[in-house]
């Protein structure tokens, strides 16, 4: 055990070091001296520790940041375009100025991460690593406080009202070695309503943090695509605190990629308080290693409060599958409502699905519930649209999108769904011609 | 250790001085059915284990060498070992030097020649447990007890009392058909080359801290082999109780069913209430070659530990059952009911094709009981099938987790795995939870799980209520009800006894 121990900080003493502690403000510069505290004390993950059983750290932690060709999809435009949007663009984890929108916005305040820790009151101040620190509990996320600690750069967000249209950040890939390390924080003020959008490959490797405080009655949307890129690694954590009858919707699509781990930490606080989670994956390792890790830990410690969770993953050709997720009902949280799914359609022999779906509960007029199927395709729907004359191809197609809509019905807006719809069904045509 | 009077004695003196008075304190200690404790002369090994302990046990079970080797080898692993903390259990830590490793009753030294020889506290032990007459005479080792007519059903019985096997029951009548049916430690002596070839086969001496230090010092427990093409002629059923204070058990239990065999299994578990906790860590190997099938049914009834959570039974035990042939069949039903740490997996590994594995469980934990339990199916073989129903009832100040596996390999093609985990909380100071590992690395396999948490339904109570109940008798019956499933996989005897159990373990729960 020491000579694992041993081995652990040296491992996260390594990237400490190779990182620069970014300076500025004075809360900012304690944070970052809290977040390393924390990292230090928890160290990096290794795939000995029970929460990475699945996935294999290595590349996340590790010093240098594995190269990652570019890609550039010439045969579609980017996603969201068609959507009236506020524009904020980083370039291998730096904001750039220059692409993005004016960020004025009626109903938002939006600043640069740096702005604000410049400024000694600053509301952004009660957020910034105390959702993360929240969030450590019971389970360490060690990747979650380097981020706190060493995010180079990021975006705060605050709704006031009814934010006149959705923040869409944009993350563009330029150089084959990036590291990009951002955080950002949200604040959705009381009755609030706030859509925030997400694409983009961000860099050959991606840390992001996102905290996001919903206070009473509001409404925080958050919709986000991983696009085609292969090659990029990701680790991206959301943690949320949701106050009295808020609302949190998160739907999260992910086509390719070597690696993916996308955390999810809920913490529903405020009575009738509402939490959707889905998420839908699609994953081919026919040029590239594919693997894709879900892992969701949803707390409710308040009455009358429901949350929800939907994951679906359709893997090909080696592409492997992760799914972690909880659901812990605190000591007087009545009547909650907690519902979680998770399945995988294996389209050939080499395809693999892990899950843990777990449930922990310490009040006893709850209603929670947990599934999990891993499967075949349906040999008869196969056969029933093959006699209607549809080819092998095109019905498996089809049965694959069917599989994953009931994760695409978690969108609300209807628009954006059929957004993420179109875009499915272009990229599985593309893989059928080529 | 004199032999003292046990305070059921005292009370019965004092009938009549204060009846009430005797009648409460009866009645709030009586919760327990089989927690008294019978004052037997005991030789006990001193305290501790350590390699001359491990000997000593070895000598005084008249072990070969080849035996006491694998136990000095299990030891040396267990020394560089840790106890494992992933489960979501509770306690203080365990002291494994304050324990007594072996303690056999002084009488069993020889053979008695007939009932009046016999120890009465032993055979009153066994009139208290319900085991009729005659087979408390096989029990107690007496000669030529086994032409004595025997009465009703037959169940072949071997009791365990703390740590050494007192006696097996119809042994002439099971080896007829080729059965043998005896201790682990006659085993040893008399089939050395079964134990040889399958002892540590399905468990090995590396496997879990706690199956290992069974490995090293376990004194006692039961074998089975039943010959190909064999179906047991009755049930076989073992007996454990933990008597003496401060003593481990450690039992050891071999079933080999050989090539197109049948036999059901039965075992059950009590023992005496102490303010202190005990340590039971038992390893049960079960070995299925072609076509062979085993039930293997357990109603554990240790001792839980008062409501304050003083005593009980710490029980880690290791369970694991290797399907080899193919198409051969497992099947656990566990009705756990006792116990105030339990720990136990009951496991599958399904490597022949076409074999399955079943687990159907019950555990119930009331006040501040723990229970971490679960299975693992592992499928290897072709077309292997695995069904897992597990009922977690939770109580008072308990916490009840389902911790289980199903794993399929790349090899396990056509596999199939259905698991349902339901959860039921009484009262809002308990906690349910549930921890399911998936792992599925091929594609024509199909694996399902399902699991839900619910409370006793309000309107469910209300029309019990409503038709004459008292609250606890509604309670009982809407649990048994909930746990019906596993009840129906019960051999019919134990499906009665753990029926009453069930409404038992839940006295005082509600209200």
């Amino acid at each position: 055990m020491a000579v694992a121990q041993q081995a652990k900080q040296d491992l996260t003493e390594s990237r400490i070091t190779a990182l620069d502690l970014p300076q500025g403000g004075v809360w900012g510069n304690a944070a970052r001296a809290d977040a390393l505290a924390r990292l230090r004390a928890m160290g990096l993950p290794t795939r000995r520790d029970e929460y990475w059983k699945f996935t294999d750290p290595t590349s996340l932690t590790q010093v240098a940041a594995p190269r990652a060709a570019l890609f550039e999809a010439k045969d579609e435009g980017p996603i969201f375009d068609g959507v009236d949007r506020l524009r904020v663009v980083f370039v291998d984890g730096v904001f750039d100025p220059e692409q993005s929108d004016d960020l004025s916005l009626s109903g938002v305040e939006i600043e640069r991460l740096s702005d604000a820790m410049a400024r000694d009151i600053h509301w952004a101040r009660e957020f910034y690593g105390k959702l993360e620190t929240a969030g450590q509990v019971p389970v360490v996320r060690p990747l979650a406080a380097l981020n706190t600690a060493f995010a180079q750069d990021g975006i705060v967000i605050r709704a006031t009202g009814k934010a006149e249209k959705p923040v869409s950040i944009i993350y563009l890939h330029r150089s084959e070695n990036s590291d990009a390390i951002l955080h950002h924080v949200v604040r959705v003020e009381e009755g609030a309503e706030l859509t925030v959008l997400e694409n983009g490959p961000a860099a050959a490797r991606f840390n992001k943090c996102m905290e996001i405080s919903v206070a009473d009655r509001g409404t925080f949307h958050h919709l986000r695509a991983q696009g085609r890129d292969h090659e990029r690694r990701a680790a991206t954590h959301m943690f949320a605190r949701l106050g009295e009858e808020s609302v949190y919707k998160s739907f999260t699509l992910t086509v390719n990629g070597v690696l993916t781990r996308n955390e999810h930490v809920i913490e529903l606080t405020g009575d009738d308080a509402i939490a959707h989670v889905a998420g839908a994956a699609m994953g081919d390792a026919r040029t590239h290693p594919y693997h894709h890790d879900d892992t969701v830990f949803i707390t409710h410690d308040a009455e009358r409060c429901e949350s929800r969770q939907v994951f679906k993953k359709v893997l090909r050709n080696g592409a492997e599958g992760v799914f972690q997720g909880k659901i812990l009902v605190k000591p007087g949280a009545q009547k909650t409502d907690g519902y979680q799914i998770s399945q995988a359609l294996l389209l050939d022999e080499e395809a693999s699905f892990q899950a843990k779906p777990e449930l922990e509960i310490y009040a006893d007029d709850v209603k929670c519930s947990h599934g999990s199927t891993t499967g075949a395709i349906d040999e008869t729907a196969l056969f029933y649209l093959r006699a209607r004359g549809v080819p092998r191809e095109t019905a498996t197609d089809l049965l694959v999108l069917a599989f994953i809509d009931e994760a695409i019905s978690e969108i609300e807006d209807e628009r954006l769904a059929n957004d993420i719809r179109v875009r499915l069904q272009m990229w599985l045509e593309r893989r059928r011609r080529g | 250790m004199a032999a003292l009077d046990t305070d059921m004695q005292d009370t019965q003196v004092k009938d009549g001085v204060d009846r009430e008075t005797v009648e409460t304190v009866q009645a709030m200690g009586g919760k327990y059915k089989y927690g008294w404790e019978t004052e037997i002369e005991m030789d006990y090994a001193p305290k501790g284990v350590s390699e001359d302990i491990v000997r000593l046990i070895s000598e005084k079970n008249g072990e070969p060498e080849w035996m006491t080797d694998w136990r000095l080898q299990a030891f040396k692993r267990w020394k560089q070992m840790d106890e494992p903390e992933w489960a979501m259990l509770n306690y203080p830590a365990i002291d494994y030097q304050d324990q007594y490793y072996y303690a056999r009753p002084k009488s069993m030294a020889e053979k008695p020649k007939s009932l009046d020889e016999v120890d009465p506290k032993l055979l009153a032990t066994y009139d208290k447990l319900g085991i009729p007459l005659k087979e408390q005479m096989i029990l107690a080792g007496i000669e030529g007890a086994e032409d004595a007519p025997a009465e009703g059903r037959k169940v072949a019985v071997d009791a365990v009392f703390d740590s050494v096997s007192v006696g097996t029951t119809f042994q002439a009548e099971l080896k007829k058909a080729g059965v043998i049916f005896c201790s682990i430690s006659d085993a040893i002596r008399e089939h050395p080359e079964l134990v040889k070839k399958y002892l540590g086969s399905v468990v090995p001496i590396t496997d879990n801290f706690f199956a290992t230090l069974n490995s090293a010092v376990f004194s006692d427990g039961s074998f089975v082999y039943i010959p190909p093409g064999v179906r047991c002629p009755m049930e076989l059923s073992t007996y454990f109780r933990i008597n003496a204070e401060n003593t481990g058990q450690f039992e050891r239990t071999l079933i080999i069913a050989d090539k197109g065999s049948y036999v059901s299994y039965l075992e059950g578990c009590t023992a005496p209430k102490r303010d202190t906790h005990q340590l039971h860590a038992a390893v049960v190997e079960l070995v299925l070659l072609e076509d062979a099938e085993i039930k293997y049914s357990t109603v554990q009834n240790w001792y839980p530990g008062d409501e304050e959570g003083r005593g009980g039974i710490y029980n880690f035990v290791t369970k694991r059952a290797d399907c080899r042939g193919d198409r051969s069949k497992v099947m656990w039903t566990q009705v756990e009911t006792g116990s105030a740490i339990t720990w136990k997996y009951p496991s599958c590994i399904l490597r022949g094709d076409d074999s399955q594995g079943e687990f159907y469980s019950i555990a119930i934990a009331n006040n501040a009981q723990q229970a971490d339990t679960g299975t693992k199916m592992v499928h290897l073989g072709k077309r292997t099938k695995s069904r897992i129903v597990s009922k977690g009832i939770s109580a008072g100040r308990a916490q009840n987790t389902y911790r289980g596996l199903v794993s399929m390999h790349p090899k396990a093609k056509e596999s199939r795995n259905y698991t349902q985990c339901d959860s039921l909380l009484i009262g809002d100071k308990c906690g349910a939870h549930t921890v399911p590992y998936i792992e599925v690395k091929n594609n024509s396999s199909r694996v399902e799980h399902e699991a839900t948490t619910s409370k006793v339904d309000d309107e469910q109570m209300f029309y019990c209520r409503q038709r004459g109940m008292d609250e606890e008798e509604a309670v009982a019956l809407i649990v048994n009800g909930f746990a019906r499933e596993v009840l129906q996989a019960l051999p019919m005897e134990f499906a009665m006894e753990a029926q009453q159990l069930v409404a038992i373990s839940l006295e005082g729960s509600v209200g």
